[in-house]
């Protein structure tokens, strides 16, 4: 009766509260005793039935790699005890009550484990099990099951939940100790039709529209306006304002510059005559712009300047000069304010152009350094009401009247030709140390062309010859013609025709 | 008589109404970001409320084990030897014990610590006895009350239990000899052997220079949403888990480790603090013992408090609203948290988060040297003169003998 009194010791064991893994041992006696609980009935013979079925069982589980004995028991008490992974079991005392689950100590987590509909008999037996008269929400000591839910991945709907919540409490936290009453946003920029326009405008767009304020965005377009453009802004999910400008942006970067000048002040007068409220700002479309430049110029009074990040680029491999003294210290590539130890403004860095002047760009799309002009326009910002024609708090007396300037044409290389007395510019960024925008020129070349919209339609084909056919190849002549070009380009417009054109020679049709 | 009764009944509802307009004025006033009272009563004074006699006992009960160990200073149970230093620069300390609503022992029980900096329960019991022994020796007060006008601070994981596994606090139960003190404890769980009826729980001690010195700009915008830093399997102790947090910890960990709300790691960083401020949510699990100092840190920066510990009684819960403030979740409704978090209305967040930027609120969760008005310290003094006056039957007759100074462990009776 070996093993029956082994069987009803491990059932015994089973059934009642183990503190740890009681459970653990080698060998797979359970399902043996468990199932055979009424072994002890049988006959004789039946010993060697059992021992053999012992066998079996550990053969099986060698071949499963974990013991199975824990599935039977489950199979078998699936219903009184386990939907719900919590077990909890006691080790004591006086005033606390016993639970009597059976424990499932966690030292792997078979997948039955992960079940955890709350409900059902699984917690009302628990509960009349464990809670003797004591209130509902008794907490045990001992060990507990770890809950884990079936899918425990995050949900979509939760995760944009948690999304707009945290939105909500940033607009909160703005409103308490952001700016106080944050002003409009007006942003001038001038653009053309162009390869690079698409890239430096997606990116402009993302911004403003990250930008907490109220933005009212003016494009002024030069050569009219253009389907591009207008595709691009009326995607764009920001309120704009599309302005031609009857010239055509020249090839030249510096009549570029100038040509950007008058769009910038085509834009202002647009203000001037609607009465556009806030503060503007400019910006080139090709500049990048950090969202703490928005925050930074709400404290603008009435003209305010910041530091603009000049990042020249090389775009060939020659490397500037520099002379041993500017290794040392090298120049630092800032436009912007220049303050005195007491935070007032003394003057302006600018960017140094020297050790670039002979081998600068002249037209767009040339692989040298694009220089910036003396004083950037992204690099000032100032209050709509300074060149409004009547501002009811009226115009400082340092300000020029917006329709005096370029009316002799002349032409105006920076916003500073709006003021008569430079002192009063405000400094901001502490003081332009803080960069927040950086001006920057990529284009390509002129003459490059890119599909209308970026949209390819009717589809490229692609003949690619294959080197490898099943079908013969007709002449040498053909193969050598293969080793030569791998691939080829078939222009949409005639493709039944080209694509017979562009066959292998020798091929027939 | 009918237009008495009339007249009388318009009094009394213009003075209900008086009463409810002025609370509104109030609160409106109070804030002009925070709204809802955090609790009137956290801002009385108990100087005139009550008066405390502090016993001078020999230092080695206290400032001789501070001289020893100076990690006692900053460790989560200083707040016994600061309450201590407190009462005694305290206007509410007396020199006259015949005036003394309440007494107070300062024995610093949780000062034997560990090289690593854990105390050590072990001789706590008997050195707690020898102090009463002292104290009931010298001065008749003790033996007047049998030490129910009497209080301890006594801050170590399971209160006065003094041992850090539960199971074997629980067997301990409360030093007999404290059954008629009253406690002044980190730990509150209900119905558990370890918090008596009429205990003070406190929040645990957090160095507020240590905090006040990484307060990062307010308008830094809170962008995790739920942050936690710990433990989630003590590896140690209980490497399998299921007994450490009760399998909580191990739960949130292995339910939302993939989660990109949850910011939930076991590292220490070094902007743990300035991290909490970015946070909307902070969790708050239980751990070995079901308070953490994550609570206070929460609190004062702001962050809303998830707390994950059953029962739990959290500090000052008579004065300080906190189902108003944090966010409870039963342990069982661990696996559903992201669910539960994310379907909380805005409106109902941001009033929490009102309420949290209360200075009230976060005062009252520290113990800053010196201390400041509604701070900590004045909680605990608020709570004592809230048990006053004692009921009559605290005095006992001259043969009344109720504790029984022979019970407990057989350890417990050695003289420390």
């Amino acid at each position: 009766m070996f093993h029956n009194n082994h069987g009803t010791r491990r059932s015994t064991a089973a059934a009642r509260s183990s503190a740890s893994g009681g459970l653990e041992g080698g060998g797979v006696g359970s399902p043996a005793a468990s199932s055979a609980s009424d072994g002890s009935s049988f006959r004789p013979s039946a010993s060697t039935f059992w021992l053999l079925l012992h066998g079996l069982c550990c053969l099986i589980s060698l071949f499963l790699g974990f013991r199975f004995s824990r599935l039977i028991f489950v199979l078998l008490f699936s219903n009184t005890i386990y939907t719900y992974t919590t077990t909890t079991t006691t080790t004591i005392t006086s005033t606390r009550t016993e639970t009597l689950t059976v424990s499932f100590p966690l030292t792997h987590t078979p997948p039955i484990e992960t079940a955890v509909k709350p409900n059902n008999s699984a917690i009302e037996l628990s509960d009349k099990m464990s809670n003797q008269g004591s209130s509902h929400s008794q907490v045990v000591v001992g060990r507990h099951g770890i809950r884990i839910r079936p899918w425990p991945h995050p949900d979509p709907t939760e995760v944009m939940r948690a999304h707009r919540i945290i939105e909500r409490v940033q607009q909160e936290q703005r409103k308490w100790y952001g700016v106080k009453s944050p002003r409009p946003l007006i942003v001038i920029t001038p653009t053309y039709a162009r390869t690079f326009q698409a890239l430096h405008l997606t990116g402009l767009i993302h911004c403003l529209r990250n930008v907490p304020y109220p933005v009212t965005w003016i494009v002024v377009e030069a050569g009219g306006v253009t389907n591009e453009t207008a595709s691009l802004l009326a995607r764009s999910r920001v309120q704009f304002l599309h302005i031609p400008f009857h010239e055509k942006m020249p090839v030249e970067w510096a009549e570029r510059h100038l040509t950007e000048n008058r769009m910038r002040l085509h834009g202002l007068r647009v203000i001037r005559e609607r009465n556009m409220d806030g503060i503007v700002l400019f910006a080139d479309d090709s500049n990048v712009h950090s969202l703490d430049l928005f925050d930074e110029i709400q404290k603008v009074q009435w003209m305010g300047s910041v530091s603009v990040g000049i990042l020249a680029h090389s775009g060939g491999p020659d490397r500037t000069l520099l002379t041993e003294d500017e290794k040392l210290n090298p120049p630092i590539p800032v436009q912007g304010p220049a303050c005195n130890s007491s935070g007032h403004l003394i003057g302006w860095h600018t960017f140094n152009s020297i050790p670039y002047s002979e081998k600068s760009a002249t037209f767009v799309g040339e692989s040298a350094t694009v220089l910036p002009g003396k004083m950037e326009w992204s690099g000032f910002v100032f209050n709509a009401r300074m060149i409004w024609k009547e501002a009811e708090e009226g115009r400082p007396e340092w300000v020029k009247d917006l329709d005096k300037i370029g009316e002799n044409g002349e032409e105006i290389e920076s916003p500073l030709a709006l003021v008569n007395d430079a002192s009063f510019v405000e400094p901001l960024g502490d003081c332009g140390k803080k960069v927040m925008l950086w001006w920057m020129r990529v284009e390509a070349r002129a003459d490059s062309k890119f599909p209308p919209g970026w949209i390819i339609d009717p589809p490229l084909e692609i003949v690619v010859p294959s080197k490898r056919t099943p079908w013969q190849e007709t002449d040498d002549l053909a193969g050598s013609k293969l080793e030569q070009d791998d691939r080829r380009f078939t222009r949409p417009k005639s493709r039944s025709s080209s694509k017979r054109k562009n066959t292998l020679p020798g091929q027939d049709n | 008589m009918d237009k008495a009764t009339w007249v009388l009944l318009l009094c009394f509802c213009s003075f209900l109404i008086g009463n409810l307009r002025a609370q509104e004025i109030e609160q409106s006033e109070r804030a002009e970001r925070i709204s809802g009272a955090a609790g009137d009563v956290l801002e009385d004074n108990p100087v005139g409320r009550l008066k405390v006699y502090v016993y001078e006992i020999p230092s080695k009960y206290n400032t001789k084990r501070v001289k020893k160990d100076p990690r006692c200073l900053t460790h989560m149970f200083a707040a016994e030897v600061f309450m201590h230093r407190f009462l005694l620069k305290s206007p509410v300390r007396t020199k006259n014990p015949e005036e003394a609503d309440w007494f107070f022992v300062p024995v610093y029980t949780t000062c034997d610590l560990t090289p690593n900096g854990l105390p050590l329960p072990f001789k706590s019991p008997r050195m707690m006895r020898s102090a009463i022994q002292l104290v009931a020796s010298k001065w008749p007060y003790w033996n007047r009350t049998e030490g129910a006008d009497h209080f301890f601070v006594t801050p170590h994981d399971f209160g006065a239990c003094f041992h850090y596994q539960e199971e074997k606090a629980i067997e301990r139960g409360i030093l007999p000899l404290l059954q008629r003190a009253t406690l002044v404890q980190t730990f509150g769980q209900r119905n558990h052997v370890c918090l008596k009826e009429g205990s003070i729980t406190i929040p645990p001690y957090a160095p507020p220079q240590k905090i006040w010195a990484h307060i990062i700009p307010p308008e830094t915008p809170r962008s995790i949403f739920v942050y936690f830093r710990g433990l989630f399997y003590d590896v140690g102790n209980d490497p399998e888990g299921g007994y450490y947090a009760r399998g909580a910890r191990a739960s949130v960990w292995e339910n939302f480790k993939d989660n990109p709300l949850f910011d939930i790691s076991t590292e220490h960083p070094a902007t743990y603090y300035e991290d909490m401020q970015r946070a909307v949510f902070c969790l708050c699990p239980l751990g070995w013992a079901p308070w953490s100092p994550r609570l206070v840190e929460a609190v004062v920066f702001g962050c809303i408090p998830v707390i994950i510990a059953d029962d739990i009684v959290l500090p000052f819960a008579d004065a300080i609203p906190w189902e108003e403030i944090g966010v409870f979740v039963a342990e069982e409704d661990v696996p559903k948290l992201d669910t539960i978090l994310t379907s909380i209305p805005t409106e109902v967040i941001l009033r929490k988060q009102r309420l949290l930027a209360n200075p009230t609120m976060k005062q009252a969760m520290l113990f800053p040297q010196p201390a400041n008005p509604g701070d900590a310290f004045h909680q605990i003094l608020n709570g004592l003169a809230r048990k006053l006056p004692h009921d009559r039957s605290v005095y006992l007759k001259a043969d009344q003998k109720v504790l029984n100074w022979t019970a407990g462990p057989v350890g417990d009776l050695k003289p420390w």
